[in-house]
């Protein structure tokens, strides 16, 4: 009976094995499943943006200043009278923007440089590890504003800002599993088996080691998150008007003791993304723990 | 028959100068199957690895001797060339096949892997290869097999799957680093009857290191029994069984549970324990535990001499015991 049912399931789940782990993990991991909402959630958002938000985002009606909260403006307006709850959801897409890019960079650099350096070793090691200990010896927000400020305000200053200082953390994180896989047994094997160097690495190391840069990229995302709204806080980030939580935040500061709508929105909308983004770090290493 | 591979004095060096593996030599005629017999720590494993040049880099180094293989030296190869001469020359097969086998691919993934560096195949022709060579190590149901992964296989089977790896890559001389140890009596005698079929069917050359006499005699043409990176003796092994040349091999003899059925009483050992690379003992590295020892056996090292020419049994020792017995004999 046991037998039966055992080889019906194995034949149900003639899927493939990544496809299938995946889908295990999703029904088991609730965690990881409200991550995903979340940040699916945020992404349709800011998809939908031109169609679901109730006003223009930059439309100054100068005749509602600073309205609460009403069925005509559900977060209110801020001081120009510009539609918040349709601020938030434009901000949405800067900020999604912000997270992907400001992460993606890092960790292809990162992950690169520190593969590299963990495996090659030598001189290739002692560049790396060098330059990572001149990236560290500045603090992280310090570096990133002398880097905007050399390169003038603005996004884009801002991702290569992010790229130049972020890396660090996925090289070494990189740089530390490479050097223990490289003394494992199957990559033994694989050289045993006449396998080239970039072969390796590519097929045998990336793979198990992409893993744990992926976990961690996702509670890095929180980071640079919040990094792109503190940056834009300051004013070298995202410039006004264009929509952005962390401009928001700071155009809403001088009224908080009045209008508190215009900070307390953008800055939950923050809170969001980053309570999801954290809810997918956390079930993606729990899981990890779970089944290895 | 001309050996495939001949070991000539190979020494293997650490950073500090210490001689891990001491100009051991040996060699293996095609089809053969040849045992390295040693403690742990005697340099059976390094000596195989630094045939494929896998030594840890940096930590140690050859430095001395020659291995011919098909007529190249190997220690003179390119890293190009010995690459090429990995898995398609020399293949090898581990103790632990649960951390050799990449845990991320199916078994059919690394094989075609293998497979795709040798030669130009369509997808279908690696699939059925795979399925062979499956098939070949006794997997059963190879065609589910091959997409499972390492950790959804038994201990035997994962061993099996290994060696069906190493295979792909179609090997002349494949090195057996402990195949057996890990796994349980049963499936040990069938994996080592595995290793024996290839070996008769392909004309596969076999280096079976093992600490495992028991194995040895089940299966190896020839042993070399290993001592503080040094070769003690090198024989035929029903030979080196029945008339152990070395004190050494005597003892690991004497050690076998099932090899002194009419002894009585507790398990005989060898006293002391085996030489760390720090503290080689000069002279014999045998001599401190040795039971036979002499003074000569302390300051002069022995050398590797024939005990019976014809038979190709050689040992190095000052006073090997099949010459002691004779001038027991000769003073009754």
């Amino acid at each position: 009976m046991t037998a039966l049912t055992s080889t019906q399931i194995s034949m149900g789940q003639r899927v493939t094995a990544p496809l299938r782990r995946l889908s295990r993990d999703l029904s088991q991991r609730t965690t990881l499943k409200i991550g995903l909402a979340i940040v699916l959630g945020w992404v349709l958002v800011a998809l939908l943006a031109p169609w679901i938000s109730p006003y223009d985002p930059v439309y100054q009606d100068l005749t509602t200043r600073l309205a609460p909260m009403s069925w005509a403006h559900p977060m209110g307006t801020d001081n120009f009278g510009r539609d918040i709850l349709s601020r938030v959801i434009y901000s949405a897409r800067v900020d999604l923007q912000i997270c992907l890019l400001g992460v993606i960079f890092p960790f292809i650099i990162g992950t690169v440089l520190g593969t590299f350096s963990g495996y090659i070793g030598g001189w290739c090691d002692a560049i790396v590890m060098r330059l990572i200990d001149i990236v560290l010896a500045f603090p992280f927000l310090v570096l990133m504003l002398a880097i905007i400020t050399i390169l003038g305000p603005g996004l884009s200053s801002f991702f290569i800002a992010m790229a130049l200082v972020g890396w660090v953390s996925y090289a070494r994180l990189v740089r530390a599993r490479v050097l223990v896989l490289k003394q494992s047994d199957f990559v033994l094997a694989a050289r045993s088996l006449g396998y080239s160097h970039s072969r390796i690495i590519c097929k045998h190391l990336l793979p198990n080691v992409l893993t744990d840069a992926v976990v961690f990229s996702m509670s890095d995302v929180v980071l640079v998150l919040l990094n792109g709204a503190a940056i834009s806080y300051l004013g070298l980030g995202v410039q006004p008007p264009v929509a952005e939580w962390g401009v928001m935040v700071t155009e809403g500061q001088g009224f908080i003791t009045t209008a508190w709508w215009l900070t307390a929105f953008p800055g939950l909308a923050i809170v969001l993304l980053a309570v999801g983004f954290s809810f997918i770090a956390d079930g993606l290493s729990e899981n990890r723990g779970g089944t290895q | 028959m001309s050996p495939l591979l001949t070991v000539d004095s190979l020494t293997i060096t650490t950073r500090a100068g210490l001689n891990l593996v001491d100009q051991v030599s040996f060699s293996l005629a095609p089809g053969e199957m040849l045992g390295l017999v040693g403690e742990s720590g005697s340099g059976k494993t390094l000596t195989c690895r630094a045939l494929l040049q896998l030594l840890p880099e940096g930590a140690l180094q050859i430095t001395g001797g020659r291995v011919d293989f098909d007529g190249r030296d190997l220690l003179r190869l390119s890293p190009r060339e010995m690459r090429q001469l990995r898995g398609a020359g020399v293949g090898m097969i581990f103790q632990n096949p649960s951390t050799h086998i990449n845990p991320l691919m199916t078994i059919g993934q690394q094989m075609a892997e293998s497979l795709r560096l040798r030669g130009r195949l369509s997808r279908k022709e690696i699939r059925a290869r795979s399925v062979s060579l499956l098939e070949q190590v006794g997997i059963p149901s190879p065609e589910q097999r091959l997409d499972s992964h390492a950790h959804e296989f038994s201990g035997g089977m994962r061993q099996r799957a290994m060696i069906a790896i190493a295979l792909a890559c179609s090997p002349r001389v494949l090195i057996a680093d402990e195949p057996t140890t890990a796994l349980d009596v049963t499936v040990q005698a069938q994996i080592l009857k595995l290793l024996d079929g290839l070996r008769r069917e392909h004309g596969l050359s076999i280096i079976m290191i093992t600490h495992d006499l028991g194995v040895v005699a089940q299966t190896c043409d020839r042993v070399a029994v290993l001592y503080g990176g040094r070769i003690c003796e090198i024989a035929a092994t029903a030979d080196l069984l029945k008339h152990p040349a070395h004190p050494y091999t005597r003892g690991l003899i004497a050690c076998q549970p099932h090899a002194n059925v009419n002894a009585q009483g507790p398990l005989t050992t060898i006293a002391g324990a085996p030489p760390t690379a720090e503290e080689m003992p000069a002279g014999c590295r045998f001599h401190p535990r040795c039971p036979d020892a002499q003074r000569r056996c302390q300051t002069r090292q022995p050398v590797v001499h024939d005990v019976a020419q014809e038979s190709g049994h050689r040992v190095a020792c000052h006073y090997p015991l099949q010459r002691l017995i004779h001038r027991e004999l000769d003073h009754e």
